[in-house]
């Protein structure tokens, strides 16, 4: 198949972008008739196939359940039976809970989607789908309405499955429809059109003024307005500019930024064109973290096409703007999802932030005014010049606009991404697009905005999602990591798990952060210690001791960081104190932990009418606490057990008893 | 790719390479000999000090040889609740290493990540860049000795 | 701009810090990781102040605006301060009493001012090595608060980068590349990291053992030599305001522990200058290598040596004062008096760490065996044992040095503060060349604070092109030019720490920018005092060359009075 590139070759690139992009092709103008590109647009957008097309979710969870065997497998088989066909690799649909997906789609018959696809599947689906044209029922999640509905009418339409159906795609539109290398997919489906409308039609300070107006407001935790934010930097003195993309997601439990650059990378590249239009940058950067291999390899390539297309680099779309755009790997380092620290990490130096003022809008990478904005962000400014600022404006609350996007994982059965209008309810989440808590277990709370965030229990889950419903009741938007916990989830240790990683994660630059968190993590780990491990009568004291000091701590932690990874760095205390204080006082009074989840406070023992003596137990203990001759009890010695849970873990006769 | 290609495609004296430099350094041995982060130094046109300062900040960055092997357990929030600190330790028991640590016979590393990213199939662990997920204590069990007999 | 603090109206600039405001109203603020001059990192958060919006901010950091409302004092306020240091104490060996800067730490004053009673926190501490390798500067990781004021001296403004931040959050520390010691790093030893370090995680190496050893042993004749920024200094030790000149005191003092004789450093800074005065003429007159740097800074020479090798003949040959007093002592003096060099012990007292190890160079050795200078105290190791034998300072008598190397001009002691060099020996290389004096001795233009002081001079025909650096970062600019071949200077002046010596490492401590500049006043006070002011008119400097060395850069000058210097590998 020819590219648009190849087609066009002939004559100036840039103008005829311009036309195919914006509908308005001139028939005889270019020596290729209108009808040509129409054909390749609708065939691009896969919408309409002249042979059958096969697409492989292979975003990274795609690729953790086995998507490559799967892809190998069809390749093979179509080959083996000589089919003609097409194989193609696209992003994550977000229905991770269902992976692998694969869609199939025959000439004349809608696209299908099938979940759970293992090598196995493969030869069946060839068989009935594309030989006989017939859903493989027990396997399909849906179809698209890309055909005659009544074709296939058995197969519910994907956007009406539940997971779906409360869902409403604008930034996700084509992650896991399209073929995120493909620049010509993501054009034949109005990509950058946007960028083409913008750069024709309005001023840079059009552009800031129609975001503004928009309501969009930052997705990377904050909430500060887009449109603000440049607009700060486009009345900044500086001879250079810069723009930076901060897709350094960082927060344990969110995903949502991973999952858009490797299914739809074009669209925040698109979204950084104009975002450097508008504050008139000329150099961008996006700070990705090393972590995610496949989003880098796919940006690189983004940029190679962009740019070959003339859509970065000198005179883009023949406007006069110029802006390259260059990748630096980050190195693993939370605090670099802070402004500053990240400016400080591409210098090349340690990520330590610094105070503010001077904003980064004023003064940030090499000194020069800079705007950085997440992913997630910048994926929306498209949809805003595509769809027009009022349209984008009547999604959302009256304070927050658009969609959210969430990365639902943790105790729920449909884990996903999730992409909803702001002003959806926890429980629609959780419940109706998350199917509720799995193994009939019960809800007990949902940590939303990874750890600067808040965990929240049920009498939230009516909450109405915006930025200050979520901080009223003690969370934070964050990132948009929504973790669901049920009652086997102790609090004490979440907060206690969310200090090792903040005190794993703190720069080490002021002492509040530094200091004052590893003091509260190690209240936290005398909390849930076992009274046998306490060595000293200062010790138990400071069990005591420690609890008094915790919220004293916790907002003096909070007063006086520096920066916005320390002035949260409490919040794990800070929420779980405020909404589970009697699980506080179970670890501290009663020693013990009611969700039995704190091991350091349990007992293992073994049943002895239980035991039979395979010795597996006594073989897996690390410490070798175990003893006894097979195929008679054994027995832990509590002197030497360090409470791990490995003989629990293991024992085929549930006969170790921890209480 | 050599050390020596690595430093000819950063041009002398920029100090904003730093790091880029380092992660290709580090692709070409697994690690950051010391040989090297002085020689990074004096390519960056920065103190050897920084470059250990910048090497010792990141978690990507390692000072000591990798094994041949190595095991990268997620823990993030979505694979805590889901009991990685299991998996972890049942590793860590299996190995006699702590997370960080290589075994003496530079066989397996364990190292620990703040998020893989795919929470959906928590808890998860990668091994050579191959993702593992779903696992319980049981099952990273039997993978851990699957990998040990192989070799 | 009109803003409030703790509810009075104030005057404020744009552009101004809170900490800028309250320090000139005098409204005391407490700082830890605050530098004046240099950027303010907000890494400690004692400075926190709270606004009108009841936000904590940083008042080193954060600009003033009009309308602006600040309590340095409030509850919230108070709070996080003495938690803060509370944290910083659970962390701190608390070994105070065995402390190097006990009586003398910021930590300890702000526990005291706070009324912190009680260890509120208790858990793991951070753990370091020692580094005591080095002969001039020790580490003491444990004891180090992280409060980067170290770090940034050593890079912002010595450019010299031994040490950084290394790993990261509750396990940071500072330390030099690959946790190696100072000494097999490009670390100057030039102590203005001890200078900065606001307890006692930084510190000169101690000898006064070795010192007390040889003053009690009857067989060995201690001479001391006492450099010329320790007279107006030493007085800070003794609670004396800063800037007073105690330069009576300090023989009277060494007398009375128990010091055989005590010269001057400042009579072989007046040696200086003749063999370096001489030095510049002969390279101006015969093309030689221009510009000529100088070389009594012992920090300096070591950067040279490190960083550019290259370059290290425009630097004078000339030993330093320290080295060619000890030279002399331990060859024209031992000559003279019939003293046996190997039962001489020089024992020097300077303002500077740097001076340990230059002591130590074999290249500076007469006898090619053993040291010129046996022994560098700082200033305030001086002071320490002064304490010790009980010596009530304050009321020491005025007394003089011993001769022949005793007696020292004006031009001797402006050794001591940045400028004082260059201008000392313009003031002989004009007598040199033209046979008389400047018309105007004081040659004001190359003094002060600033580090860089450039100005030009006519002498005869010629007119010269000169300078005056201190803080190494100064100096990059004028090495350039030297590597590039473009520099129009005939002579620069040197000083590795900012100010010159009386800002030395080996200071007494805290240091504060406005007691710097009363040290400078004092050390001007003096040179105005005496009657000669030029090195040309010491009697016993002409009597040396008359009888023992011949002219400047004769033979026997150049075996006991030059030097060379080596490459160093820098790391």
């Amino acid at each position: 198949m020819q590219t648009f590139q190849e087609i066009l070759s002939q004559k100036s690139i840039s103008d005829k972008f311009v036309e195919i992009i914006n509908d308005r092709f001139d028939a005889g103008k270019a020596g290729i008739s209108p009808d040509m590109i129409r054909a390749l647009k609708s065939r691009l957008s896969l919408e309409a196939v002249e042979r059958p097309v096969v697409m492989i979710g292979m975003g990274t969870c795609g690729l953790a359940n086995g998507a490559q065997a799967v892809y190998d497998k069809f390749e093979e088989e179509l080959k083996s039976r000589g089919i003609d066909a097409e194989l193609t690799r696209v992003g994550c649909v977000g229905y991770c809970a269902e992976e692998v997906i694969v869609d199939v789609k025959v000439p004349g018959f809608p696209r299908i989607s099938y979940k759970r696809v293992t090598p196995e599947n493969v030869g069946t689906i060839i068989e009935r789908t594309i030989n006989s044209k017939e859903p493989v029922i027990q396997k399909a999640l849906g179809k698209y309405p890309d055909a005659d509905p009544a074709l296939w009418s058995e197969i519910p339409l994907i956007h009406d499955i539940p997971f779906f159906k409360s869902q409403k795609k604008i930034v996700l539109e084509n992650c896991g429809v399209i073929d995120p290398e493909s620049i010509d997919q993501y054009l034949a489906r109005g990509g950058y059109s946007a960028l083409s409308n913008v750069l024709r039609n309005k001023t840079p300070y059009d552009v800031i003024k129609d975001t503004i107006a928009s309501g969009l407001r930052g997705r990377g935790g904050g909430g500060f307005p887009t449109g603000k934010k440049w607009e700060f930097a486009y009345k900044a003195q500086g001879d250079q500019k810069y723009l930076i993309c901060n897709a350094d997601e960082g927060d344990p439990g969110a995903f949502m930024d991973r999952a858009v650059l490797e299914g739809d990378p074009h669209r925040v590249v698109e979204g950084m064109i104009i975002a450097a239009y508008a504050i008139g940058a000329s150099v961008g950067y996006i700070y990705c973290r090393a972590e995610y291999p496949l989003a880098i390899s796919r940006l690189e390539k983004t940029i190679a096409d962009a740019t070959a297309y003339g859509l970065l680099g000198k005179n883009i779309l023949k406007s006069g703007f110029n802006f390259t755009l260059k990748i630096k790997k980050g190195a693993g380092a939370f605090v670099c999802g802070e402004e500053t620290a990240l400016i400080h990490s591409i210098e090349g130096k340690r990520g330590m932030p610094r105070p503010r003022p001077p904003f980064p809008a004023v003064s940030g990478l090499f000194g020069k005014p800079t705007i950085i904005n997440n992913v997630e962000t910048l994926a929306n400014v498209p949809v805003i010049f595509n769809k027009g600022v009022e349209q984008y404006a009547a999604i959302g609350t009256g304070s927050s606009k658009g969609t959210k996007i969430f990365a639902l994982s943790g105790k729920v059965v449909n884990t996903g991404l999730v992409e909803v209008p702001m002003g959806t309810t926890i429980r629609q989440i959780i419940f109706d697009i998350g199917g509720g808590v799995p193994d009939g277990r019960h809800f007990k709370a949902v940590q939303i905005g990874g750890p600067s965030g808040g965990a929240l229990p049920e009498q939230f889950l009516d909450t109405e999602i915006d930025y200050e419903n979520l901080k009223k009741a003690g969370a934070m938007m964050g990132s948009g990591g929504m973790v669901v916990m049920d009652e086997k989830t102790c609090m004490v240790d979440l907060a206690k798990y969310f200090m090792q990683f903040i005190t794993s994660e703190s720069c080490g630059k002021c002492i509040p952060c530094r200091e004052g968190t590893k003091r509260l993590l190690e209240i936290l780990e005398r909390i849930t210690k076992s009274y046998r491990e306490e060595e000293t009568e200062v010790d138990s004291l400071m069990r005591f001791q420690g609890m008094l000091y915790l919220e004293r701590l916790a907002s003096v932690i909070k007063d006086t960081s520096l920066c916005g990874l320390g002035q949260t760095a409490a919040n794990p205390v800070i929420s779980t104190l405020r909404y589970f204080r009697d699980e506080y006082e179970a670890h501290l009074y009663e020693r013990t932990c009611p969700s039995r989840a704190c091991r350091q406070m349990l007992t293992y023992t073994i049943i002895p009418e239980k035991c039979t003596g395979c010795t597996l137990c006594a073989m897996r203990c690390p410490v070798e606490a175990i003893s006894g001759n097979r195929k008679e009890a054994h027995f832990i010695n509590q002197d030497i057990c360090t409470h791990c849970g490995q003989c629990e873990l293991n024992c085929r006769f549930d006969a170790i008893l921890a209480e | 790719m050599s050390s020596e290609s690595v430093y000819k495609k950063y041009p002398k004296n920029e100090a904003s390479n730093l790091i880029a430099l380092l992660q290709d350094i580090q692709e070409v041995h697994g690690y950051l000999p010391e040989d090297d982060i002085i020689r990074v130094a004096k390519h960056a046109g920065v103190p050897t000090s920084r470059v250990f300062g910048v090497a010792t900040f990141y978690n990507q960055f390692r000072l000591t040889p990798l094994g041949k092997h190595v095991i990268r357990v997620c823990r993030g929030t979505a694979c805590h609740v889901k009991g990685s600190l299991d998996i972890l330790q049942t590793l860590e028991a299996e190995l006699g290493i702590k997370a960080g640590e290589t075994t003496r016979d530079l066989q397996f590393t364990i190292e620990t990540v703040a998020c893989i990213g795919a929470c959906s199939i928590a808890p998860v662990i990668v091994i050579d860049g191959k993702y593992y997920g779903g696992l319980t204590s049981k099952s990273v069990y039997k993978l851990i000795n699957e990998y040990m007999k192989k070799d | 701009m009109n803003i409030k603090i703790n509810n009075n109206a104030y005057w404020a600039n744009p552009g101004e810090t809170i900490l800028q405001v309250t320090q000139r109203e005098g409204i005391k603020i407490p700082t830890l990781c605050y530098m004046s001059d240099l950027t303010p990192t907000g890494a400690c958060r004692i400075c926190v102040v709270e606004i009108e919006t009841g936000q904590l901010v940083p008042a080193c950091a954060f600009p003033v605006y009009n309308g602006m409302e600040v309590q340095t004092n409030s509850k919230k306020v108070r709070r996080s301060r003495k938690s803060i240091i509370e944290l910083l104490i659970a962390n701190h060996p608390q070994d105070c009493l065995v402390c190097v800067r006990n009586g003398n730490c910021d930590l300890q004053d702000l526990a005291a001012e706070y009324g912190v009673r009680s260890y509120r926190y208790v858990g793991e501490k951070r753990s370091g090595k020692l580094d005591l390798a080095s002969p001039a500067v020790e580490r003491d990781p444990e004891k180090c608060i992280l409060c980067g004021r170290c770090v940034r001296m050593c890079h912002e403004v010595q450019n010299v980068g031994a040490i950084d931040f290394v790993n990261r959050g509750f396990y940071s520390q500072v330390s030099p590349a690959m946790d190696r010691s100072l000494n097999t790093t490009a670390c100057v030893y030039c102590g203005q990291c001890v200078v900065a370090c606001p307890v006692g995680a930084l510190r000169e190496k101690s000898y006064l053992k070795v010192a007390w050893e040889a003053i009690n042993d009857p067989e060995i004749h201690v001479i001391a030599q006492v450099a010329p920024a320790v007279r107006v200094a030493i007085g800070e030790e003794f609670g004396l305001p800063p800037g007073t000149i105690t330069i009576g005191k300090i023989p009277a003092a060494l007398r009375r522990i128990g010091v055989n004789e005590i010269f001057d450093t400042n009579f072989a800074a007046d040696l200086t200058i003749m063999e370096e005065a001489n030095e510049l003429i002969e390279r101006i007159q015969s093309g030689g290598k221009l510009p000529l740097f100088t070389s009594c800074s012992p920090g300096w020479i070591k950067y040279v040596e490190h960083f550019y090798p290259e370059l290290l003949e425009y630097v004078s040959t000339c030993k330093s004062p320290q080295g060619m007093q000890g030279a002399m002592i331990k060859s024209y003096y031992a000559k003279k008096t019939g003293l046996d060099p190997k039962k001489i012990f020089v024992l020097s007292i300077m303002p500077c760490t740097a001076k340990k190890f230059e002591a130590g160079r074999p290249e500076l050795s007469v006898s090619h065996t053993d040291p010129d200078v046996d022994v560098v105290l700082s200033t305030r190791e001086f002071a320490r044992m002064l304490k010790i034998a009980g010596i009530d300072f304050n009321r020491m008598p005025e007394e003089g040095f011993d001769d022949p190397l005793g007696e020292s001009t004006g031009a001797g002691v402006i050794f001591g503060a940045s400028g004082g060099v260059l201008e000392a020996a313009l003031r002989t290389a004009h007598y040199m060349i033209t046979g008389k004096d400047m018309d105007q001795i004081d040659f004001t233009s190359v003094r002060g604070l600033q580090g860089v002081k450039e100005s030009s001079i006519k002498i005869g025909n010629a007119t010269l092109k000169v300078a005056a650096v201190s803080g190494l970062h100064n100096i990059d600019r004028f090495l350039e030019e030297v590597r590039n071949g473009n520099s129009e200077y005939h002579f620069i002046e040197v000083m590795a720490c900012p100010g010159g010596c009386i800002n030395g490492g080996g200071q007494p401590l805290p240091s504060s920018p406005e007691k710097i500049k009363k040290r400078m006043e004092a050390i001007y006070e003096i040179d105005r005092s005496l009657p000669k002011r030029c090195s040309h008119y010491n009697d016993s400097v002409k009597a040396l060359y008359d009888n023992f060395l011949g002219k400047p850069g004769s033979k026997k000058s150049h075996e006991l009075l030059h030097t060379h210097y080596m490459k160093r590998e820098s790391i």
